[in-house]
This record gives C-alpha cells, sequence and structure tokens, in this order.
C-alpha cells in the first residue's frame, strides 16, 4: 500500500496571521480520516492547503508521489452547503455532469460513457429519480448525495469532504457513510471535517486532531484520550464517571 | 399600425434604420449572453465598472488617432487589474475598490474628452450612444466582437460554468480560475466597445444584466436561461429602436426601458418567482 497523502512541516498564515505550522503527518492508500477540532482550529484551511489552493509558507503537500499539479483530476471535493448558491440554473445531472468536466478535453464536450457514469453515480447515492431536479430544490441531505455522486462520477484517488453531515438527516448520513466506507474498501484516500466528536471516534480509521498545530494523529486509541481532547478544547471536556468514553462539551 | 406601417416603410428606405436594427440585433445578443455569467458570478458592479472604465480609453483613442476598440480595451482590463490589485493588498473590500476606480477613470475619460473640444468628439454620444450613425465599419466591428464572446463562451462553457458555479473545485481539478475571471473582464470591454453606439457607455450595463435578470427569474437551466436571455436582449433592442424612431426619443434610454419593462414583468408574473403569482396562489389555497 503506497503512501496517498505526505504533509511535512507545513505552515500556512492568512495576511501574515498564522493559522498552523508544524503539522506533518502521512496517510496511506484506503484510509477514511477524520479532520477534527474546535471552530477556528484550522481544519478547512487544512484541507484546502493540501487541494494547492492555499499559498503556504513553509513544508510541502505530496499527493499520489507528486506535487499536487499532476495529481489535480484525481482529487475529489465536496464542498461545504453554504459555499454553493443553491438558487444557481443547473439541474442534479449539470452538477454530477461536473465531475466529468476533468476527464474531457478543454472544450470537448461530454460523450455518451460519460453520460453512463453519470447515472450510474446517481443511482448509487439514490438520486436517479431526482436528476432533473434544480439543486434548490431539495433538502440538506439530498444536496450532499448530489455533491458525492459528483465526486464518485469524477472516479477519483482521494475525496475531501468539508462537514458533510452539518444539517442533514440521519438516513442520508448513514448512506452517505456506507458510500464513503465502500470507497475506502476499494483503496481510495477519504478526508472528511467533522464536527461531532462522538461519531468522529467510530467514523474514521485515522483522526487529524487541529488546534492551530497537530495536537494528534493517529489511530481512535491515539487520539482519543482525555490530554489530547482537552488541549484541543481547552478543558471543556468531562469523562463520564464509570466509563471511559470521552464528551465533549462545546462553546 | 400606422406607426408600425410609417416604421416599416422608413426601415426599407433609410440605410441608418437598417444598421440600427441590424446593430441592436447583435448587441441585445451579445450583451444577453455575457450578462448571465455577469449575474452569476455576482458581478453587476464590475460590470458597471468596467463599462465606464471604458471612456478614457475611447478619448485617448481619438487623440492619438487610433482605433477607439484597442483603447477601451486597454483601459477597460487596466481598471480590472487594479480593482483585483487594490482589493487583495488593502483591506478594503471589492465594492469600495470598484467604486474608487471607475469613477477615476471616469472621470479622466470626460477630462480627456472635454479637452479636445472642437474636434468633432461628442461626449453626449459616447456616454449615451448614437445608434442612427452606425457605420458599416461599425457593424463590422460588432459582428467580430460578438463572434469572438459567443465562440469564447462556447469553447470554455464548462470552465466557465465551474468556476462560477463551484471555484473550489474548479480550483481544485485545475482550472485556472483567475485567467476566467480576466477572460470575462476582456470579453467586458469589448462588449461595452460593441454597445457604444448603440446604448452608450451609461447605460450598457442595462443591458447586461436586465435581459439575464429577467431570465434567471423565469428559468432553472444555464442554456435555456443563456437563450431567453439573448432573445429578450435582441426584442429590448429591437422595440427601443422603434419607439425611439417613432416617438423621436433617445435610442439607448428608450432600449433600456423595453429591458427594464421586461424585467419587471417577470419580476410580477413569472410562474414561479412571480411576486403576484405567488400572492395568488396564497389567496387561492386560503380559500
Ligand atoms: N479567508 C480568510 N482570511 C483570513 N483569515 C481566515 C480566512 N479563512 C479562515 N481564516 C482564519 O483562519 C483560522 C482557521 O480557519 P478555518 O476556516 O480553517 O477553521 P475551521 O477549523 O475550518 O473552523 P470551522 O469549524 O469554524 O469551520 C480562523 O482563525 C479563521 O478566522
Ligand atoms: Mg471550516
Amino acid at each position: 500500500m503506497g503512501i496517498n497523502v505526505r504533509v511535512n512541516n507545513l505552515a500556512v498564515s492568512y495576511n501574515g496571521v498564522k493559522v498552523f505550522e508544524n503539522i506533518t503527518f502521512s496517510v496511506e492508500s484506503g484510509q477514511l480520516v477524520g479532520i477534527i477540532g474546535p471552530n477556528g482550529a484550522g481544519k478547512s484551511t487544512l484541507l484546502k492547503s493540501i487541494l494547492g489552493l492555499m499559498s503556504i509558507d513553509r513544508g510541502e503537500v505530496e499527493i499520489l508521489d507528486g506535487s499536487i499539479s499532476k495529481a489535480r483530476r484525481k482529487i475529489a471535493y465536496v464542498p461545504q452547503r453554504n459555499d454553493i448558491n443553491l438558487d444557481f440554473p443547473v439541474s442534479v445531472e449539470d452538477v454530477v455532469m461536473m465531475g466529468r468536466f476533468p476527464h474531457l478535453t478543454w472544450w470537448g464536450l461530454p460523450r455518451r460513457k460519460d453520460r453512463e457514469v453519470v447515472t450510474e453515480s446517481l443511482k448509487e447515492v439514490g438520486m436517479i429519480g431526482y436528476r432533473h431536479r434544480q439543486i434548490g430544490q431539495l433538502s440538506g441531505g439530498q444536496l450532499q448525495r448530489v455533491f458525492l455522486a459528483r465526486a464518485l462520477a469524477q472516479e477519483a484517488e482521494l475525496f475531501f469532504l468539508d462537514e458533510p453531515f452539518a444539517g442533514i438527516d440521519i438516513s442520508s448520513e448513514t448512506m452517505i457513510m456506507d458510500l464513503l466506507r465502500g470507497l475506502r474498501n476499494q483503496g481510495k484516500s477519504i478526508f472528511v471535517v467533522h464536527h461531532d466528536l462522538n461519531k468522529a471516534e467510530t467514523y474514521f480509521d485515522t483522526l487529524v486532531l487541529l488546534k492551530n498545530r497537530l495536537i494528534a494523529f493517529g489511530s481512535r486509541e491515539e487520539v482519543f484520550r482525555e490530554e489530547t481532547l482537552k488541549e484541543a478544547y481547552e478543558g471543556r471536556v468531562s469523562t463520564f464517571a464509570g466509563s471511559d468514553k470521552l464528551m465533549v462539551v462545546n462553546g | 399600425m400606422d406607426s408600425l406601417y410609417f416604421f416599416m416603410d422608413s426601415l426599407v428606405k433609410y440605410g441608418y434604420l437598417q444598421n440600427a436594427m441590424i446593430a441592436g440585433v447583435m448587441v441585445g445578443t451579445v450583451c444577453g449572453f455575457i450578462g448571465c455569467f455577469i449575474i452569476l458570478r455576482g458581478m453587476a458592479l464590475m460590470g458597471d465598472a468596467i463599462s465606464h472604465a471604458v471612456l478614457p480609453g475611447v478619448a485617448i483613442a481619438y487623440l492619438m488617432g487610433f482605433s477607439i476598440f484597442i483603447g477601451a480595451v486597454i483601459t477597460g482590463v487596466l481598471t480590472s487589474l487594479g480593482i483585483g490589485y487594490i482589493s487583495q493588498n488593502s483591506k478594503l473590500k471589492d465594492d469600495t475598490a470598484i467604486g474608487l476606480m471607475f469613477t477615476a477613470a471616469f472621470a479622466l475619460g470626460v477630462v480627456l474628452i472635454t479637452l479636445q473640444r472642437g474636434t468633432g468628439v461628442d461626449l453626449w454620444h459616447i456616454l449615451f450612444g448614437n445608434v442612427l450613425a452606425v457605420s458599416r465599419e461599425d457593424l463590422w466591428l460588432i459582428f467580430f466582437i460578438g463572434l469572438l464572446v459567443v465562440v469564447s463562451i462556447f469553447l470554455f462553457y464548462k470552465q466557465i460554468l465551474l468556476s462560477t458555479f463551484d471555484p473550489v473545485m474548479a480550483r481544485a481539478v485545475g482550472i485556472p480560475t483567475n485567467a476566467i475571471h480576466y477572460l470575462m473582464m476582456l470579453l467586458l470591454s469589448l462588449v461595452t466597445v460593441a454597445s457604444l453606439k448603440t446604448v452608450g457607455i451609461v447605460l450598457v450595463v442595462a443591458m447586461f444584466i436586465a435581459p439575464g435578470a429577467t431570465a434567471y427569474l423565469l428559468t432553472e437551466r444555464l442554456p435555456s436561461m443563456l437563450g431567453l436571455s439573448a432573445v429578450f436582449g435582441v426584442f429590448s433592442a429591437v422595440t427601443g429602436v422603434y419607439l425611439s424612431f417613432i416617438y423621436d426619443v433617445a435610442t439607448g434610454a428608450s432600449i433600456v426601458l423595453v429591458a427594464s419593462f421586461l424585467f419587471a414583468l417577470s419580476f410580477f408574473l413569472s410562474p414561479k418567482q412571480g411576486i403576484l403569482v405567488q400572492k395568488y396562489r396564497l389567496w387561492k389555497a386560503g380559500v
């Protein structure tokens, strides 16, 4: 199994204000990686840096054994819901077709194969019946499934999802998790920014705990320890007596 | 009906009226197309800025005796670069940078033109158009600009669509979103030049956004929005030229009024979004 993503000594800032520094970790293929940490910890920024969308101060990011520019089309991204203009005049099918754009030439039109892939992807997320709907007329969960279908249609190696479970119903969440596990089992690597610590523990194989630096990285056991969580969430962590389950109190 | 007959009769008789009509149809189409992307990218203010910023270029071109086309493109693009530079290198937001840059450019243009009073350059005509003075060469210029715009949009449809809808994914898969932004700015400057005689610099932004906004309320797919927007642009131009001929009023302003009227119709009556239609539905459901 090869290394899919290697981040080495990464430091990033916005207009001179440091978000984080000294981030080093690597992720093999076939991993579901959760990126967790409190608000403002730099989760979205880390995602954008790995995607090559930030100018980085120091360090390097290697993707699929090369620099990001060679790997671009193999990277799928699922945006945060409030980054999308829901009134945009595109249908569900149009959005999923965007996943095929990296496979087309600059001016080429979608072919039959592309349309088939789009149909397949829509079926996989159970949204084929909505293919002609305008995207503003979907529930939050349905919308996430459509964006996941777009990522599937892209036939990517690496998947990046920014808070895909924020404000969606449990059945969509379960379905998306099942699909992500399926992808993981095919050897893809999936990065998910996630808020809910209780679920993070069961959802992910590998965890990245951030708080303006890398607090902890590794398996659940390594990351879900009282000291690390307390450090990230500044003591707003309490342990239930009689169980070793940790509970985080946010806010 | 009499006036329609009179208009048709004149249209057949007078070359200048035919040129005005042809120019109107082409300008309406091109403005309609580019306008959709301006609306969807949230750049209406930017469109206003670029169209005004074309003025100093036009003035310098008259002064130095080269093509206004080149002058307009240069100052249009320089202004958009300036706006980007200011907003990236200070804490000012985009709209402030836009407001600063385009008024400065516009003022420079007005000063340059008033400097050369008596040389036959009519500020009024540049600002508000003079559609009855459209020459053969003007028609060819409009045609080639229109062709370039339409071809660019069709050729780069995917890239423009994705970078407008989801800029983060667009950049992640390697689409040069900055280049696309400046391509749009360049096309905007070109379309402004094409519209110079028909609607003029001051009102051209209405031709960018009114037909597109009208279409936006009526459809849910981008291709049909583009098509409808072009149809509304052409309808506004043709009707505007007709009304200005019959009532002997400024052409550019008549065209813009027709376009605004169409927008008002779709705002109140669009089957899905119309304010009145929604009220009616509520009322009916209540009964
Ligand atoms: N465009 C920006 N310009 C300046 N500062 C920014 C920008 N985006 C984020 N920041 C700052 O960088 C830090 C990290 O932000 P980031 O969005 O990565 O946090 P996050 O962990 O994703 O938070 P959340 O859980 O709220 O989404 C924050 O302090 C934020 O204020
Ligand atoms: Mg975030």
